[in-house]
Protein backbone atom coordinates (compact mmCIF):
# COMPACT_ATOMS: atom_id res chain seq x y z
CA UNK A 1 0.00 0.00 0.00
CA UNK A 2 1.19 3.13 -0.78
CA UNK A 3 1.72 6.19 2.26
CA UNK A 4 -1.24 9.16 1.70
CA UNK A 5 -0.39 13.14 2.02
CA UNK A 6 -2.13 15.62 2.75
CA UNK A 7 -0.73 18.55 -0.12
CA UNK A 8 -3.40 21.18 -0.04
CA UNK A 9 -5.66 21.77 3.10
CA UNK A 10 -7.60 24.71 3.99
CA UNK A 11 -10.82 26.02 6.21
CA UNK A 12 -12.74 29.38 5.83
CA UNK A 13 -12.45 31.37 8.68
CA UNK A 14 -15.68 30.38 10.38
CA UNK A 15 -18.82 32.69 11.64
CA UNK A 16 -22.68 33.00 10.51
CA UNK A 17 -23.37 33.43 6.49
CA UNK A 18 -27.01 32.75 6.36
CA UNK A 19 -27.27 34.35 2.81
CA UNK A 20 -24.52 31.60 1.68
CA UNK A 21 -26.02 28.00 0.77
CA UNK A 22 -24.42 24.96 1.88
CA UNK A 23 -22.43 24.30 -1.26
CA UNK A 24 -21.65 27.74 -1.65
CA UNK A 25 -19.71 27.19 1.83
CA UNK A 26 -18.25 24.11 0.78
CA UNK A 27 -17.30 25.06 -2.50
CA UNK A 28 -15.21 28.28 -1.16
CA UNK A 29 -13.50 25.82 1.51
CA UNK A 30 -12.42 23.33 -1.60
CA UNK A 31 -11.25 26.23 -3.88
CA UNK A 32 -9.30 26.99 -1.09
CA UNK A 33 -7.79 23.95 -0.59
CA UNK A 34 -7.21 23.19 -4.47
CA UNK A 35 -5.04 26.62 -4.44
CA UNK A 36 -3.25 25.30 -1.59
CA UNK A 37 -1.68 22.78 -3.66
CA UNK A 38 -1.90 24.60 -7.05
CA UNK A 39 -4.27 22.08 -8.64
CA UNK A 40 -7.35 22.33 -10.34
CA UNK A 41 -11.11 20.64 -9.71
CA UNK A 42 -9.93 18.91 -13.29
CA UNK A 43 -6.98 16.58 -11.32
CA UNK A 44 -9.67 15.38 -8.72
CA UNK A 45 -10.12 12.06 -9.11
CA UNK A 46 -13.04 11.80 -6.36
CA UNK A 47 -14.86 13.94 -3.98
CA UNK A 48 -15.81 12.86 -0.07
CA UNK A 49 -18.13 15.17 1.09
CA UNK A 50 -19.21 15.38 4.94
CA UNK A 51 -22.20 17.03 5.86
CA UNK A 52 -24.79 16.30 8.68
CA UNK A 53 -27.87 19.13 8.33
CA UNK A 54 -28.65 18.00 4.38
CA UNK A 55 -27.38 14.61 5.07
CA UNK A 56 -29.47 13.69 2.18
CA UNK A 57 -29.34 16.55 -0.47
CA UNK A 58 -26.46 15.28 -2.20
CA UNK A 59 -23.80 18.02 -1.03
CA UNK A 60 -21.08 16.97 -2.77
CA UNK A 61 -22.55 16.70 -5.93
CA UNK A 62 -23.69 20.23 -5.36
CA UNK A 63 -20.57 21.74 -4.37
CA UNK A 64 -19.40 20.33 -7.78
CA UNK A 65 -21.93 22.38 -9.70
CA UNK A 66 -20.11 25.46 -7.95
CA UNK A 67 -16.82 24.62 -8.67
CA UNK A 68 -16.61 22.17 -11.97
CA UNK A 69 -19.05 19.27 -12.33
CA UNK A 70 -16.33 16.95 -13.91
CA UNK A 71 -18.66 13.87 -13.48
CA UNK A 72 -16.10 12.11 -10.87
CA UNK A 73 -17.18 9.90 -7.86
CA UNK A 74 -18.98 11.72 -5.53
CA UNK A 75 -19.64 9.84 -2.17
CA UNK A 76 -21.32 11.91 0.63
CA UNK A 77 -21.36 11.10 4.24
CA UNK A 78 -23.10 11.96 8.02
CA UNK A 79 -21.53 10.23 11.16
CA UNK A 80 -22.82 12.68 13.54
CA UNK A 81 -19.91 15.10 14.79
CA UNK A 82 -17.53 12.91 12.68
CA UNK A 83 -19.02 13.54 9.76
CA UNK A 84 -15.94 15.30 8.50
CA UNK A 85 -13.13 13.25 9.89
CA UNK A 86 -15.24 10.67 7.89
CA UNK A 87 -15.12 11.80 4.77
CA UNK A 88 -11.31 12.47 5.09
CA UNK A 89 -11.07 8.93 6.50
CA UNK A 90 -13.11 7.47 3.33
CA UNK A 91 -10.38 9.75 0.86
CA UNK A 92 -7.67 8.94 2.56
CA UNK A 93 -8.75 5.07 2.38
CA UNK A 94 -9.01 5.26 -1.14
CA UNK A 95 -5.94 6.73 -1.84
CA UNK A 96 -4.25 3.82 0.30
CA UNK A 97 -6.22 1.27 -1.43
CA UNK A 98 -4.78 2.92 -4.85
CA UNK A 99 -8.28 3.70 -6.18
CA UNK A 100 -7.57 7.08 -6.69
CA UNK A 101 -4.20 8.95 -6.64
CA UNK A 102 -5.47 12.44 -6.12
CA UNK A 103 -8.83 13.07 -4.13
CA UNK A 104 -10.55 15.91 -2.25
CA UNK A 105 -12.52 15.93 0.90
CA UNK A 106 -14.62 18.65 1.89
CA UNK A 107 -16.98 19.05 5.15
CA UNK A 108 -19.33 21.71 5.31
CA UNK A 109 -21.99 22.61 7.75
CA UNK A 110 -24.65 25.65 8.33
CA UNK A 111 -25.97 25.39 12.36
CA UNK A 112 -28.97 26.75 13.32
CA UNK A 113 -28.37 29.03 17.13
CA UNK A 114 -29.71 27.44 20.05
CA UNK A 115 -30.20 23.60 22.15
CA UNK A 116 -28.97 20.93 19.93
CA UNK A 117 -30.21 17.58 21.13
CA UNK A 118 -33.22 16.71 23.69
CA UNK A 119 -35.63 16.39 20.91
CA UNK A 120 -39.23 15.27 21.10
CA UNK A 121 -39.49 11.74 21.98
CA UNK A 122 -41.89 8.68 20.25
CA UNK A 123 -44.72 8.64 22.89
CA UNK A 124 -47.40 11.61 22.59
CA UNK A 125 -45.86 14.26 25.17
CA UNK A 126 -42.30 15.56 24.93
CA UNK A 127 -39.87 14.35 26.92
CA UNK A 128 -37.33 17.16 27.57
CA UNK A 129 -37.50 18.20 31.76
CA UNK A 130 -39.40 15.05 32.51
CA UNK A 131 -37.69 12.09 31.86
CA UNK A 132 -33.98 14.22 32.51
CA UNK A 133 -32.38 16.05 30.18
CA UNK A 134 -31.20 14.87 26.49
CA UNK A 135 -29.77 18.68 24.97
CA UNK A 136 -26.06 18.17 24.48
CA UNK A 137 -24.90 20.49 27.34
CA UNK A 138 -26.47 18.14 29.41
CA UNK A 139 -25.58 15.00 28.25
CA UNK A 140 -21.85 16.25 28.36
CA UNK A 141 -22.24 17.73 31.79
CA UNK A 142 -23.18 14.29 33.12
CA UNK A 143 -20.09 12.93 31.40
CA UNK A 144 -18.25 15.38 33.19
CA UNK A 145 -19.68 14.80 36.85
CA UNK A 146 -18.31 10.95 36.02
CA UNK A 147 -15.31 12.29 35.85
CA UNK A 148 -15.70 14.76 38.72
CA UNK A 149 -16.86 11.27 40.87
CA UNK A 150 -14.27 8.98 39.79
CA UNK A 151 -11.33 12.10 40.32
CA UNK A 152 -13.10 14.88 42.09
CA UNK A 153 -12.65 17.05 39.25
CA UNK A 154 -14.01 20.76 39.98
CA UNK A 155 -16.35 22.96 38.14
CA UNK A 156 -13.23 25.29 38.43
CA UNK A 157 -11.03 22.91 36.71
CA UNK A 158 -13.61 22.52 34.22
CA UNK A 159 -14.07 25.79 33.44
CA UNK A 160 -10.08 26.54 33.23
CA UNK A 161 -10.53 24.63 29.53
CA UNK A 162 -12.30 27.15 28.18
CA UNK A 163 -10.09 29.95 29.27
CA UNK A 164 -7.18 28.27 27.89
CA UNK A 165 -9.39 27.76 24.52
CA UNK A 166 -10.43 30.74 24.27
CA UNK A 167 -6.83 32.97 24.54
CA UNK A 168 -5.68 30.45 22.26
CA UNK A 169 -8.73 31.96 19.97
CA UNK A 170 -7.26 35.12 20.05
CA UNK A 171 -3.98 34.26 17.92
CA UNK A 172 -6.07 32.40 15.48
CA UNK A 173 -8.05 34.93 12.65
CA UNK A 174 -10.13 31.78 11.28
CA UNK A 175 -11.72 31.55 14.86
CA UNK A 176 -15.27 32.74 15.67
CA UNK A 177 -14.13 34.46 18.32
CA UNK A 178 -11.14 36.05 19.57
CA UNK A 179 -11.18 37.14 22.82
CA UNK A 180 -10.18 37.00 26.49
CA UNK A 181 -12.72 34.95 28.74
CA UNK A 182 -10.92 35.11 32.26
CA UNK A 183 -12.02 32.09 34.63
CA UNK A 184 -14.58 34.58 36.80
CA UNK A 185 -15.54 35.26 33.55
CA UNK A 186 -16.70 31.79 32.45
CA UNK A 187 -17.74 30.79 35.66
CA UNK A 188 -20.21 33.60 35.91
CA UNK A 189 -21.54 32.93 32.39
CA UNK A 190 -25.26 32.13 32.41
CA UNK A 191 -25.04 28.89 33.52
CA UNK A 192 -26.70 26.04 31.12
CA UNK A 193 -26.38 22.51 32.49
CA UNK A 194 -24.23 22.42 35.23
CA UNK A 195 -21.39 22.54 35.17
CA UNK A 196 -21.39 23.79 31.49
CA UNK A 197 -21.80 27.39 31.20
CA UNK A 198 -22.72 29.21 28.55
CA UNK A 199 -18.86 29.96 27.46
CA UNK A 200 -18.34 26.20 28.50
CA UNK A 201 -20.68 25.05 25.36
CA UNK A 202 -18.88 25.00 21.50
CA UNK A 203 -20.16 27.57 19.49
CA UNK A 204 -22.53 26.78 16.50
CA UNK A 205 -21.23 28.37 13.62
CA UNK A 206 -21.38 27.87 10.00
CA UNK A 207 -18.35 26.82 8.19
CA UNK A 208 -16.31 24.60 5.75
CA UNK A 209 -12.49 22.66 5.60
CA UNK A 210 -11.44 20.73 2.67
CA UNK A 211 -8.21 18.46 2.04
CA UNK A 212 -6.78 17.26 -0.99
CA UNK A 213 -4.95 13.78 -0.53
CA UNK A 214 -2.16 12.24 -2.91
CA UNK A 215 -0.63 8.94 -3.03
CA UNK A 216 3.46 9.50 -2.39
CA UNK A 217 3.82 9.06 -6.02
CA UNK A 218 1.54 11.49 -7.32
CA UNK A 219 2.63 13.91 -4.39
CA UNK A 220 6.40 13.21 -5.48
CA UNK A 221 5.34 14.08 -9.41
CA UNK A 222 3.37 17.18 -8.91
CA UNK A 223 6.71 18.43 -6.34
CA UNK A 224 4.41 19.21 -3.59
CA UNK A 225 6.00 16.96 -1.65
CA UNK A 226 7.69 20.15 0.50
CA UNK A 227 4.77 20.85 2.17
CA UNK A 228 2.75 18.13 2.59
CA UNK A 229 1.92 15.96 5.47
CA UNK A 230 2.23 12.20 5.96
CA UNK A 231 -1.10 10.68 7.25
CA UNK A 232 0.47 8.40 9.60
CA UNK A 233 -2.73 7.17 11.21
CA UNK A 234 -6.35 7.17 10.58
CA UNK A 235 -8.90 5.23 12.84
CA UNK A 236 -12.88 5.06 13.09
CA UNK A 237 -14.18 3.25 15.79
CA UNK A 238 -17.94 3.01 17.12
CA UNK A 239 -19.02 2.56 21.22
CA UNK A 240 -18.57 -0.98 22.56
CA UNK A 241 -21.64 -1.76 24.40
CA UNK A 242 -21.28 -0.11 28.56
CA UNK A 243 -23.70 -1.02 30.95
CA UNK A 244 -25.18 2.89 31.32
CA UNK A 245 -25.62 2.83 27.18
CA UNK A 246 -29.18 3.59 27.26
CA UNK A 247 -29.22 6.74 29.24
CA UNK A 248 -25.67 7.83 29.14
CA UNK A 249 -24.03 8.06 25.96
CA UNK A 250 -20.23 6.60 25.85
CA UNK A 251 -17.47 8.98 24.63
CA UNK A 252 -15.15 7.23 26.28
CA UNK A 253 -14.56 3.62 25.31
CA UNK A 254 -14.71 4.53 21.75
CA UNK A 255 -11.85 7.40 21.97
CA UNK A 256 -9.95 5.12 24.06
CA UNK A 257 -10.10 2.09 21.53
CA UNK A 258 -9.10 4.94 18.51
CA UNK A 259 -6.41 6.09 19.86
CA UNK A 260 -4.91 2.84 21.06
CA UNK A 261 -5.01 1.64 17.63
CA UNK A 262 -3.78 5.10 15.83
CA UNK A 263 -1.10 4.91 18.33
CA UNK A 264 -0.63 1.20 17.20
CA UNK A 265 -0.72 2.23 13.49
CA UNK A 266 1.64 5.29 13.92
CA UNK A 267 3.92 3.01 15.64
CA UNK A 268 4.09 6.14 18.08
CA UNK A 269 2.96 7.05 21.62
CA UNK A 270 1.61 9.77 23.28
CA UNK A 271 4.57 11.40 24.50
CA UNK A 272 5.63 11.20 20.78
CA UNK A 273 2.88 13.95 20.18
CA UNK A 274 3.88 17.68 19.91
CA UNK A 275 -0.12 19.01 19.58
CA UNK A 276 -3.37 17.86 20.17
CA UNK A 277 -6.92 19.18 18.71
CA UNK A 278 -9.55 17.33 20.47
CA UNK A 279 -13.50 17.01 20.45
CA UNK A 280 -13.95 19.93 23.00
CA UNK A 281 -17.60 19.99 22.03
CA UNK A 282 -18.24 21.12 25.99
CA UNK A 283 -15.25 22.39 28.67
CA UNK A 284 -16.32 19.00 30.28
CA UNK A 285 -15.66 16.96 27.20
CA UNK A 286 -11.68 17.94 27.00
CA UNK A 287 -10.98 17.11 30.30
CA UNK A 288 -11.96 13.38 29.60
CA UNK A 289 -10.00 13.22 26.64
CA UNK A 290 -6.84 13.81 28.08
CA UNK A 291 -7.14 10.53 29.58
CA UNK A 292 -8.62 8.92 26.97
CA UNK A 293 -6.04 9.99 24.46
CA UNK A 294 -3.25 8.96 26.90
CA UNK A 295 -1.94 12.65 27.37
CA UNK A 296 -1.57 12.02 31.47
CA UNK A 297 -2.60 8.95 33.45
CA UNK A 298 -6.28 8.13 34.19
CA UNK A 299 -7.16 10.82 37.22
CA UNK A 300 -4.41 13.52 36.43
CA UNK A 301 -6.57 15.64 33.59
CA UNK A 302 -7.29 18.55 36.34
CA UNK A 303 -3.74 18.26 37.59
CA UNK A 304 -3.03 18.57 33.60
CA UNK A 305 -5.68 21.78 33.29
CA UNK A 306 -4.12 23.27 36.59
CA UNK A 307 -0.81 23.12 36.01
CA UNK A 308 -1.16 24.68 32.19
CA UNK A 309 0.56 21.23 30.72
CA UNK A 310 -2.08 21.88 27.85
CA UNK A 311 -1.27 25.50 27.02
CA UNK A 312 0.24 26.64 23.97
CA UNK A 313 4.20 25.98 25.16
CA UNK A 314 3.24 23.47 27.65
CA UNK A 315 4.04 19.94 27.17
CA UNK A 316 1.07 19.00 25.22
CA UNK A 317 -0.53 21.54 23.81
CA UNK A 318 -4.04 20.64 23.16
CA UNK A 319 -6.85 23.22 21.15
CA UNK A 320 -4.32 25.83 20.24
CA UNK A 321 -6.90 26.50 17.78
CA UNK A 322 -9.44 27.47 20.36
CA UNK A 323 -11.34 24.44 19.71
CA UNK A 324 -14.59 24.10 19.14
CA UNK A 325 -15.52 26.63 22.28
CA UNK A 326 -13.79 29.67 20.45
CA UNK A 327 -12.79 28.41 16.76
CA UNK A 328 -16.63 26.85 16.48
CA UNK A 329 -18.22 23.89 16.02
CA UNK A 330 -20.14 23.42 12.37
CA UNK A 331 -20.16 20.08 12.70
CA UNK A 332 -19.88 18.71 9.74
CA UNK A 333 -16.48 20.42 8.99
CA UNK A 334 -15.23 20.25 12.26
CA UNK A 335 -13.41 16.78 11.59
CA UNK A 336 -11.22 18.90 8.35
CA UNK A 337 -10.46 21.66 10.34
CA UNK A 338 -8.88 19.75 13.15
CA UNK A 339 -6.67 18.17 10.49
CA UNK A 340 -6.34 22.01 8.83
CA UNK A 341 -5.38 23.10 12.23
CA UNK A 342 -3.00 20.11 12.84
CA UNK A 343 -0.73 20.18 9.65
CA UNK A 344 -0.58 24.04 9.29
CA UNK A 345 1.57 23.54 12.65
CA UNK A 346 3.62 20.71 10.84
CA UNK A 347 3.84 23.07 7.92
CA UNK A 348 5.10 25.58 10.58
CA UNK A 349 2.81 28.11 8.97
CA UNK A 350 0.65 28.78 11.90
CA UNK A 351 1.97 32.76 12.81
CA UNK A 352 1.28 33.84 16.48
CA UNK A 353 0.08 30.30 17.97
CA UNK A 354 2.79 27.84 16.17
CA UNK A 355 3.57 25.24 18.90
CA UNK A 356 7.63 25.32 17.53
CA UNK A 357 9.10 22.19 15.99
CA UNK A 358 5.77 20.50 15.48
CA UNK A 359 6.64 16.96 14.27
CA UNK A 360 3.87 14.75 15.26
CA UNK A 361 -0.14 15.67 15.76
CA UNK A 362 -2.81 14.26 16.85
CA UNK A 363 -6.79 15.11 15.76
CA UNK A 364 -10.05 13.21 17.59
CA UNK A 365 -13.34 13.84 16.75
CA UNK A 366 -16.56 12.60 18.55
CA UNK A 367 -20.28 12.31 17.54
CA UNK A 368 -22.77 11.21 19.80
CA UNK A 369 -24.46 7.91 18.65
CA UNK A 370 -21.16 7.19 18.65
CA UNK A 371 -18.56 7.68 15.88
CA UNK A 372 -14.61 8.53 16.78
CA UNK A 373 -12.30 9.66 14.24
CA UNK A 374 -8.46 10.12 15.15
CA UNK A 375 -6.05 10.66 12.65
CA UNK A 376 -2.41 11.46 13.46
CA UNK A 377 0.01 13.54 10.92
CA UNK A 378 3.46 13.94 10.46
CA UNK A 379 5.81 16.75 8.95
CA UNK A 380 7.73 15.28 5.95
CA UNK A 381 10.35 18.18 4.98
CA UNK B 1 -59.67 9.72 24.96
CA UNK B 2 -58.20 7.35 27.85
CA UNK B 3 -59.54 7.71 31.48
CA UNK B 4 -56.83 6.32 32.43
CA UNK B 5 -53.48 7.86 32.19
CA UNK B 6 -50.92 6.44 29.50
CA UNK B 7 -47.42 5.20 30.48
CA UNK B 8 -44.83 8.34 29.44
CA UNK B 9 -42.18 6.02 28.18
CA UNK B 10 -42.89 2.14 26.83
CA UNK B 11 -40.80 0.42 29.77
CA UNK B 12 -43.26 1.98 32.32
CA UNK B 13 -45.90 -0.63 32.93
CA UNK B 14 -49.25 0.10 34.76
CA UNK B 15 -50.90 -2.96 35.90
CA UNK B 16 -54.71 -3.13 35.65
CA UNK B 17 -54.39 -4.47 39.60
CA UNK B 18 -51.16 -2.74 41.66
CA UNK B 19 -48.46 -0.41 41.54
CA UNK B 20 -46.97 0.92 38.24
CA UNK B 21 -43.39 -0.31 37.58
CA UNK B 22 -40.45 0.18 35.23
CA UNK B 23 -39.66 -3.27 33.47
CA UNK B 24 -36.59 -4.24 31.85
CA UNK B 25 -35.41 -6.94 29.31
CA UNK B 26 -32.35 -9.18 30.73
CA UNK B 27 -30.47 -11.93 28.49
CA UNK B 28 -30.05 -14.88 30.23
CA UNK B 29 -26.80 -15.45 28.33
CA UNK B 30 -24.38 -12.44 30.10
CA UNK B 31 -27.33 -10.49 32.20
CA UNK B 32 -26.97 -7.64 30.37
CA UNK B 33 -30.30 -5.50 31.07
CA UNK B 34 -31.83 -3.44 28.22
CA UNK B 35 -35.16 -0.98 28.64
CA UNK B 36 -36.63 -2.25 25.14
CA UNK B 37 -37.91 -5.30 23.97
CA UNK B 38 -35.49 -6.79 21.64
CA UNK B 39 -34.58 -9.94 20.25
CA UNK B 40 -30.61 -9.84 19.92
CA UNK B 41 -28.59 -8.88 23.04
CA UNK B 42 -26.23 -5.74 22.01
CA UNK B 43 -23.86 -7.28 24.99
CA UNK B 44 -23.08 -10.51 23.97
CA UNK B 45 -25.30 -11.10 20.80
CA UNK B 46 -27.20 -13.57 21.85
CA UNK B 47 -30.44 -14.34 20.00
CA UNK B 48 -33.47 -15.04 22.26
CA UNK B 49 -32.62 -15.21 25.46
CA UNK B 50 -34.33 -12.20 26.70
CA UNK B 51 -37.00 -12.33 29.55
CA UNK B 52 -38.91 -9.18 31.11
CA UNK B 53 -38.20 -8.02 34.35
CA UNK B 54 -39.56 -5.88 36.87
CA UNK B 55 -36.88 -3.46 37.82
CA UNK B 56 -36.08 -2.34 41.22
CA UNK B 57 -37.55 0.82 42.44
CA UNK B 58 -34.35 1.53 44.65
CA UNK B 59 -31.42 2.61 43.45
CA UNK B 60 -28.20 5.29 43.92
CA UNK B 61 -27.47 8.50 41.86
CA UNK B 62 -24.65 7.54 39.29
CA UNK B 63 -24.54 11.29 37.70
CA UNK B 64 -26.26 14.33 37.18
CA UNK B 65 -26.82 17.66 35.70
CA UNK B 66 -28.43 21.04 36.94
CA UNK B 67 -30.72 21.68 33.96
CA UNK B 68 -30.88 26.15 33.53
CA UNK B 69 -31.61 26.50 29.70
CA UNK B 70 -34.10 24.65 27.56
CA UNK B 71 -36.61 24.31 25.41
CA UNK B 72 -39.41 26.74 25.26
CA UNK B 73 -42.05 25.04 28.32
CA UNK B 74 -39.84 23.54 30.47
CA UNK B 75 -39.65 24.60 34.05
CA UNK B 76 -36.17 25.19 35.24
CA UNK B 77 -33.71 24.86 36.97
CA UNK B 78 -34.12 21.00 37.93
CA UNK B 79 -32.11 17.60 38.65
CA UNK B 80 -31.87 15.64 35.49
CA UNK B 81 -30.29 11.90 36.84
CA UNK B 82 -28.79 8.99 35.94
CA UNK B 83 -29.65 6.57 38.53
CA UNK B 84 -28.22 2.68 39.07
CA UNK B 85 -31.26 0.62 40.57
CA UNK B 86 -30.18 -2.03 43.17
CA UNK B 87 -30.89 -4.97 40.19
CA UNK B 88 -27.99 -3.46 37.60
CA UNK B 89 -30.63 -1.23 35.45
CA UNK B 90 -29.47 2.70 34.44
CA UNK B 91 -32.43 5.00 33.87
CA UNK B 92 -32.42 8.47 33.56
CA UNK B 93 -34.74 10.76 34.68
CA UNK B 94 -35.59 13.80 37.23
CA UNK B 95 -34.46 14.39 40.66
CA UNK B 96 -37.30 15.79 42.48
CA UNK B 97 -38.07 16.72 46.06
CA UNK B 98 -34.17 18.21 45.98
CA UNK B 99 -33.23 21.89 45.77
CA UNK B 100 -31.19 22.22 42.96
CA UNK B 101 -28.25 23.23 44.41
CA UNK B 102 -24.71 21.70 43.80
CA UNK B 103 -24.35 21.26 47.55
CA UNK B 104 -27.29 18.98 47.59
CA UNK B 105 -26.76 16.53 45.29
CA UNK B 106 -24.16 13.89 46.28
CA UNK B 107 -22.82 11.11 44.19
CA UNK B 108 -24.67 7.44 45.37
CA UNK B 109 -27.07 8.96 47.24
CA UNK B 110 -29.69 6.52 48.03
CA UNK B 111 -32.87 7.41 45.31
CA UNK B 112 -35.99 6.01 44.87
CA UNK B 113 -38.50 5.59 42.21
CA UNK B 114 -41.84 7.62 42.15
CA UNK B 115 -44.64 7.54 40.23
CA UNK B 116 -46.84 10.87 38.97
CA UNK B 117 -48.48 13.15 36.83
CA UNK B 118 -45.96 13.68 33.69
CA UNK B 119 -46.37 17.27 34.72
CA UNK B 120 -49.71 17.91 33.41
CA UNK B 121 -48.44 17.36 29.78
CA UNK B 122 -50.92 16.24 27.13
CA UNK B 123 -51.02 14.29 24.08
CA UNK B 124 -52.72 16.14 21.38
CA UNK B 125 -55.51 14.11 21.75
CA UNK B 126 -55.92 15.33 25.20
CA UNK B 127 -54.69 12.06 27.24
CA UNK B 128 -52.98 12.43 30.68
CA UNK B 129 -50.00 10.52 31.42
CA UNK B 130 -48.29 9.15 34.36
CA UNK B 131 -44.40 9.12 34.65
CA UNK B 132 -41.27 8.38 36.79
CA UNK B 133 -39.32 10.26 38.46
CA UNK B 134 -36.43 10.04 41.58
CA UNK B 135 -36.32 11.58 45.26
CA UNK B 136 -34.09 10.88 48.12
CA UNK B 137 -34.43 7.65 49.78
CA UNK B 138 -35.94 7.88 53.40
CA UNK B 139 -35.14 5.53 56.32
ZN1 LIG C 1 -26.31 -11.04 26.58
Amino acid sequence: MTDAYIVGVDMIKFGRFPEKSVPQLGAEAALLALDDCGLTIQDMQALYCGNLGQASAMVGQRILQQIGQTGIPVVNCANACATGATAFREAWASVKAELYDLVLAVGVEQMGRGLLGGGAGRSGIPREGLLGSGTMPSVFAEAGMEHSRKHGTTFEQFAKVSVKNHHHATMNPKAMYQIETPLETVMNSEMISYPNTKLMCSVNVDGSAAAVIASERKARELGLMDRAVKVRASVLTSDPWQERDLVMPDVNTCTRTAAAAAYEMAGAGPDDIDLVELHDCFATAEILHYENLGLCADGEAGRLIDEGEVELGGRIPVNVSGGLLSKGHPLGATGIANIYEVSTHLRGEAGKRQVEGARLGMTHVIGLGSACGIHILERVA
Amino acid sequence: MSTKPLPAVAYLKIPDEGDPYLEGHRCDACGAIFLDARRVCAKCGARDRMHATRLSNTGTLYSWSIVYRSFPGVEVPYISAVVDLDDGATVKGNLINVEPDPANIAFDMPVEVTYGDALGRRDRDGNAYLSYFFQPRTG
